[in-house]
């Protein structure tokens, strides 16, 4: 018996050939897109302000924690956003106060103590919880929760850290919930079984076994819940009110970084000192959230690594 | 242990007593059990308080002629069939250009890229890009678009910003996709002699594409929302525009945005009839959260019908 000839193998036409190899071409020019934008969003947003950086008079330990923020002044211009980081601090610490505890409760019931349906359900809403565009929920913080907060305070202004306090913790509990969930599920099966076999409650296996397991996946949880929070512009331009000082209580009224770029910008001469300067505000916003989401991804790899 | 084998009791009597210790145990439990379930309910609930309470404010001005109706006297009566048209052509365009990148590079990611160092740098750079606030995804788009490139304050350079700004997210809703076709079905494909790109286009592309739609779908509703890095790349407070004109800008002229449009006549317009900012809040979350119930419907009726 002799084997059949082999059939010959089909050739495919020049064109072909060419129009993949330029294809995967494209493929490869998309792939490091991110890489050339990240390093292209430094560049730009550098670029303006580089020329306030390099000018004489311009004081990088001023800029950075000097409480005096006075772009428009006749006399005496100057630009320091202490006040302005240490309102965005303000708010996404109590922000993070609020939504962590949530954030993780719900993300320890949604991965232990409900059942399948219930969960799918939770999952959907927190899905749309975290759809909704950030200024409708300025629009909430402005009309809703602001007189909230003035019916159960007494305070003059409902605009304040309190009022974008809650609304950013509204804002950033999905993301903890998804994310700490994943953390959660994460966590290798047999390490309840082995508690559950010992005798141990579905609650002794959350906090003996399951937290300490997790602890590197809730962590990122909460890290990038606190990029959302500081990165936040347009609820907080519209929950926290206006006024660029140091917050002595939960309800005095505070300007972040974001909203004070958002705020200002229109009116800032295009090419003058100020408009430089919230760019530079840029730079420092960017460098924030980097280094918050590096440290996030550090943390996530752990988890990776030993699972 | 045969030694300690049960005798044979009285079922009434439990064969181990409940001591204390177990009873804290059991306690804590189900304390354990509500609480978390409470921290749960508190996500649904304000939710369903607050989608109510504009529902209930915004009754007195939703009708469909408020859709289709152009702003009058100064913004504080109409409708808002500008923005609306507005968000549609911004999302589109960024949708456009943002789509085919965004899933090129997952499949850049997913299927030809090495697992070196120059992919963790890919991958941080996806990560970091989706941490950048919005706000200074507006100076980008500002001191790249409209001015370095001299695409002006205009449609294209708000929604060149937009499509930036969403592009992380569809990488990685993607490559979910992607990365959901078992490798087996690519080892087939190789096996009898395709190449990589027509494995990709035969069988990987084919076996994710409702996952990847699906990714796509919820992008538009982020762009959507998005206010920030429009506010200062196209997006404008008032153009005036005809009655439900379907195409009234041009894509180097300004326009204006539903989210913006809210942003407006809650803070910067006096004397607005009560009703008109609600309505518009509703119409901007009414639309972002149907194209979301689309895709997750989508997504769960496709996972269903899902033969592997």
């Amino acid at each position: 018996m002799t084997a059949p000839a082999p059939a010959p193998r089909p050739q495919r036409s020049r064109l072909e050939r060419l129009g993949e190899s330029l294809l995967e071409g494209l493929i490869r020019l998309s792939g490091v897109s991110a890489i050339v934008f990240v390093l292209a969003i430094f560049f730009f947003v550098f670029r303006e302000a580089a020329p306030v950086v390099f000018s004489r008079n311009f004081d990088l330990w001023k800029f950075l924690f000097s409480i005096e923020w006075y772009p428009t002044s006749a006399s005496n211009v100057r630009y320091g956003t202490f006040a302005l980081t240490v309102g965005s601090f303000a708010v996404t610490a109590l922000a993070m106060a609020i939504a962590v505890p949530f954030g993780l409760g719900a993300a320890i019931y949604l991965s232990e103590f409900c059942g399948r349906r219930l969960r799918e359900t939770l999952k959907i809403v927190i899905e749309l919880l975290s759809a909704i565009p950030s200024v409708v929920w300025g629009f909430i913080a402005l009309t809703v929760t602001s007189k909230l907060v003035v019916d159960a305070t007494g305070a003059a202004v409902g605009v304040n850290v309190l009022n974008g306090g809650v609304v950013l913790a509204l804002m950033s509990v999905p993301i903890i919930v998804s994310i700490g969930e994943d953390a959660l599920k994460a966590v290798p099966d047999s390490y309840r079984e082995a508690a559950l076999a010992l005798g141990a409650t579905r609650w002794q296996v959350v906090y003996r076994v399951l937290l300490p397991a997790a602890r590197n996946g809730l962590l990122a949880a909460v890290l990038l819940g606190v990029g959302r929070a500081v990165g936040e512009t347009m609820a907080v331009l519209m929950a926290t009110g206006h006024a660029v000082h140091i917050p002595g209580s939960l309800l005095d009224s505070v300007r972040t970084l974001t909203a004070n770029i958002a705020a200002e910008l229109g009116e800032a001469p295009v090419g003058s000192d100020h408009y430089r300067v919230l760019f530079l505000t840029g730079v420092l916003l960017f460098c924030i959230t980097f280094a918050v989401n590096i440290v996030a991804d550090l943390a996530i790899r752990g988890v990776r690594r030993r699972g | 242990m045969s030694a300690a084998a049960p005798p044979a009791t009285n079922p009434a009597v439990p064969r181990f007593a409940r001591t204390a210790h177990v009873a804290r145990k059991e306690r804590s439990e189900r304390v354990a059990r509500v609480v978390f379930a409470l921290m749960a309910a508190a996500m649904v609930v304000p939710l369903a308080a607050i989608l109510g309470y504009l529902l209930w404010k915004a009754a007195p001005a939703l009708r469909l002629e408020f859709l289709l109706d152009v702003p009058k006297k100064g913004m504080t009566e109409g409708g808002i069939w500008p923005a609306f048209v507005g968000t549609l052509y911004l999302v589109g365009l960024s949708l456009a250009v943002s789509a085919p990148v965004g899933v090129l590079a997952a499949v850049y990611l997913n299927e030809y890229s090495r697992d070196n160092a120059f992919t963790r740098a890919i991958n941080l750079a996806v990560i970091n890009l989706a941490g950048v606030p919005s706000i200074v995804h507006a100076l980008f788009g500002l001191g790249a678009f409209v001015y370095a490139a001299q695409f002006g304050y205009s449609i294209l350079s708000a929604s060149l910003t937009l499509a930036i700004m969403t592009l992380p997210v569809i990488i990685a809703s993607t490559r979910e996709a992607l990365a959901s076709v078992p490798h087996s079905f690519r080892e087939a494909c190789w096996n009898v002699g395709a190449s990589r790109w027509q494995t990709i286009q035969a069988v990987v592309l084919p076996n994710s594409i409702s996952g990847i739609l699906t990714g796509l779908i919820l992008q538009v509703s982020r762009a959507a929302g998005e206010t920030a890095p429009i506010m200062f790349t196209g997006a404008v407070f008032y153009k005036a525009v005809q009655r439900g004109d379907l195409l009234p800008y041009r894509l180097d002229e300004q326009c204006m945005a539903l989210s913006m449009h809210l942003y407006t006549v809650a803070t910067q317009v006096p004397n607005v009839q009560e009703a008109i900012p609600y309505a518009t809040a509703v119409v901007l979350l009414g639309s972002v959260l149907l194209v979301n119930a689309t895709a997750v419907t989508l997504r769960v009726w496709l996972r269903g019908r899902k033969r592997w």
